[in-house]
């Protein structure tokens, strides 16, 4: 499901509501987030400049990982430098977020040559409401007009450390809501904060993507005593993602992911896990799931309410089996119909039924909104 | 002098080909944490003697804040290091912080004002090793100990990985690695987490002193767990986490895998 959010951050905003916002959420047991994060942020950043999506800019706010890093990252993987240089730009709150190195170059005097200057180094991280308006500065000069940019941050676990979290709330759902923004998406680490400000981001998202361990390590493992997870497998490991959908609906999604040479990879996940996870099941002494032949059994029940459609007339089932249909079913498996002689008396009273299974109805996962025909 | 590779230069890689010049391949972050047991202190002992051994030619700015210089002089010496040779040269610059205190927020922001500075005397510490005869030398910042640079900021965890940041953008600015020794056992149990977290987040290597399992013993004085974070190497994806025993000596630190020693 990594390509259904690289089209949702393709496919943008829509009039109206707020543009749709990834959060990317790991932890030390499974730190490849910086990894997935670098992968959506190409993958946006490649749509942008190869003009398929709604933002005609990208806007990255750098805080964990230089500038350079991320552009020497995106020409490796293929982008043209001189769309990059059109198309992205950085705000460097990397290389000197606190004013420190302005602070002692001015203290030792103005002959000192100034740090070389792109423009759009961030030395104040803490003032938020000057980061939203470089941001949007900074969006702005994309194109002429009211042309919509993408957001990417980083971290927004650097941000916390630096503000509170009600301003960086207050921050991320002023530029969700700009009308400009067209999508977003930044990185946390959840293990850096208490659950409720990593619950607060999430409910600022429209898709939630975690990155987990193969196999969770628990809580008496955990922690400085044992630190040997850290170098253990974490070449692969678990993408759940959960997307929320503007009409309040949540799928939910699970998929592999592997590190590779050329970066992170996403696949749907293998059956060798799905042993692992079914030997994990505890043991009980009733069945949980249902065997092949009590599916097929299942699917020939015999519904009451329902016309079985073959010519023959209906038939309700009301908790008793005749004698001459046991007789020919010995298995009892399947739910015998009494054949009524009521039939021609129900056909001529005044009430009918008609049942419509739901299930026939829609297809499982479909992507159409239910509610669209609703003509409110 | 014995510059045979031992096992932690391997696990930490320095072995490989392409080093020279340095005391670690350039912006590497090494975190070494120890405990009350088990001191890591002959870890960065060992990563200085590296680091100003004559086929790396690399320099060293220590920020000394537990002991003065005449203590690491000596253990350097015994080690095989001149110390005091390698000062007089610019190789091996003293920050001492010994007696340094910041003022208890008399001032506004006292405490940043005060890590401000402690970080303009690392620049320009990098400025010299930069311009003068050793200026393409690679160059090692040791941080002895943390979590007493975290007193002297009066607690403040924030400013002090304030620093580090800053500490971390020489490393991928300029030819720098960084090493820094914390203690894990210090902290309370609702602190613990955070601190020690943001630490393994921006670390490339750690290196874990522990005491045995079993107890203290006459001749191995600990386990030592190194741990790399994946990183990609001649294209192939690499973590990985070596354990070994370990025995400090007058001359060295012996270390070998556990069970090969008879």
């Amino acid at each position: 499901m990594a390509e259904s959010i690289c089209r949702s951050l393709r496919d943008g905003s829509i009039e109206g509501e707020h543009s749709p916002a990834l959060t990317i959420k790991d932890s030390l047991q499974s730190h490849a987030g910086n990894h997935a994060f670098n992968y959506f942020l190409c993958s946006l950043a490649a749509n942008v400049c190869a003009g398929k999506s709604q933002a005609r800019g990208l806007v990255l706010v750098a805080f964990s990982q230089s500038p350079s890093f991320y552009l020497s990252f995106l020409k490796r993987k293929g982008m043209d430098a001189s769309l990059l240089a059109k198309c992205l730009r950085i705000l460097d709150c990397y290389s000197d977020p606190l004013g420190w190195k302005e602070k002692i170059r001015q203290s030792s005097g103005a002959d000192k040559p100034a740090f070389t200057e792109s423009g759009y180094v961030c030395r104040d991280v803490k003032d938020i409401t000057k980061l939203l308006s470089s941001i949007l500065e900074l969006g702005k000069g994309f194109t002429e007009g009211r042309a919509y940019f993408a957001v990417a941050i980083d971290s927004v676990s650097t941000m916390i450390k630096h503000a509170s979290l009600p301003s960086i709330a207050g921050f991320i759902s002023n530029l969700r809501s700009h009308v400009q923004v067209s999508s977003m998406l930044w990185l946390l680490h959840a293990d850096l904060h208490e659950p409720r400000s990593t619950a607060v981001f999430e409910y600022m998202s429209s898709i939630v993507a975690s990155v987990e361990p193969m196999v969770e390590i628990t809580d008496g493992q955990k922690g400085s005593d044992n630190l040997f997870w850290l170098g253990r497998g974490l070449q692969k490991g678990r993408f759940h993602v959960r997307f929320k959908r503007r009409n309040g609906r949540v799928k939910l999604f699970n998929e592999e992911f592997h590190i590779e040479y050329t970066g992170i990879t996403f696949s749907t996940p293998s059956s060798e896990n799905i042993v692992v996870s079914q030997t994990l099941l505890p043991k009980l002494q009733f069945n949980l799931q249902l065997s092949e032949k009590e599916r097929a059994d299942r699917s020939r029940v015999l519904l009451p309410f329902e016309h079985q459609g073959n010519g023959e007339p209906i038939q309700i089932y009301d908790g008793r089996r005749s004698l001459t249909q046991s007789n020919t079913d010995p298995n009892g498996l399947q739910q015998h119909a009494l054949s009524i002689e009521m039939e021609a008396q129900r056909m001529q009273s005044e009430g009918e039924i008609h049942y419509i299974r739901d299930s026939d109805d829609e297809q499982p996962d479909s992507d159409e909104d239910p509610d669209d025909d609703l003509d409110i | 002098m014995n510059h045979s590779p031992n096992l932690l230069d391997e696990a930490l890689g320095l072995t490989g080909r392409g080093f020279g010049g340095g005391a670690l391949s350039p912006g590497r972050v090494v975190l070494v944490e120890d405990c009350v047991e088990t001191s890591g202190a002959f870890v960065l002992h060992h990563l200085v003697k590296r680091a100003l051994s004559p086929d790396r030619g690399g320099t060293v700015i220590f920020i000394a804040l537990s002991h003065p210089f005449s203590h690491y002089d000596r253990i350097l010496r015994k080690l095989g290091c001149n110390l005091s040779m390698h000062r007089e040269h610019n190789r091996f610059h003293f920050v001492d912080m010994l007696k340094v205190e910041f003022p208890n927020e008399i001032q506004k922001n006292a405490v940043e004002h005060g890590l401000v500075d402690l970080y303009s005397k690392i620049l320009k510490a990098v400025e010299v090793s930069s311009s003068g005869d050793y200026s393409r030398a690679h160059i090692s910042i040791v941080i002895d100990d943390l979590s007493i640079l975290e007193i002297v900021a009066h607690g403040s965890v924030d400013h002090v990985l304030d620093f580090l940041h800053y500490c971390i953008t020489l490393t991928s600015e300029q030819d720098c690695s960084l090493v820094i020794l914390n203690h894990e056992d210090i902290y309370p149990e609702m602190e613990a987490p955070r601190l020690l977290s943001h630490l393994i987040y921006l670390a490339d290597f750690v290196i874990k002193a522990e005491p045995l399992v079993t107890g203290i013993a006459a001749d191995v004085h600990g386990q030592l767990t190194v741990l790399k974070k994946g990183t990609f190497n001649d294209s192939q994806y690499t973590d990985k986490a070596s354990n070994f025993h370990f025995q400090v000596k007058e001359n060295g630190v012996e270390l070998f895998f556990p069970g090969t020693r008879c």
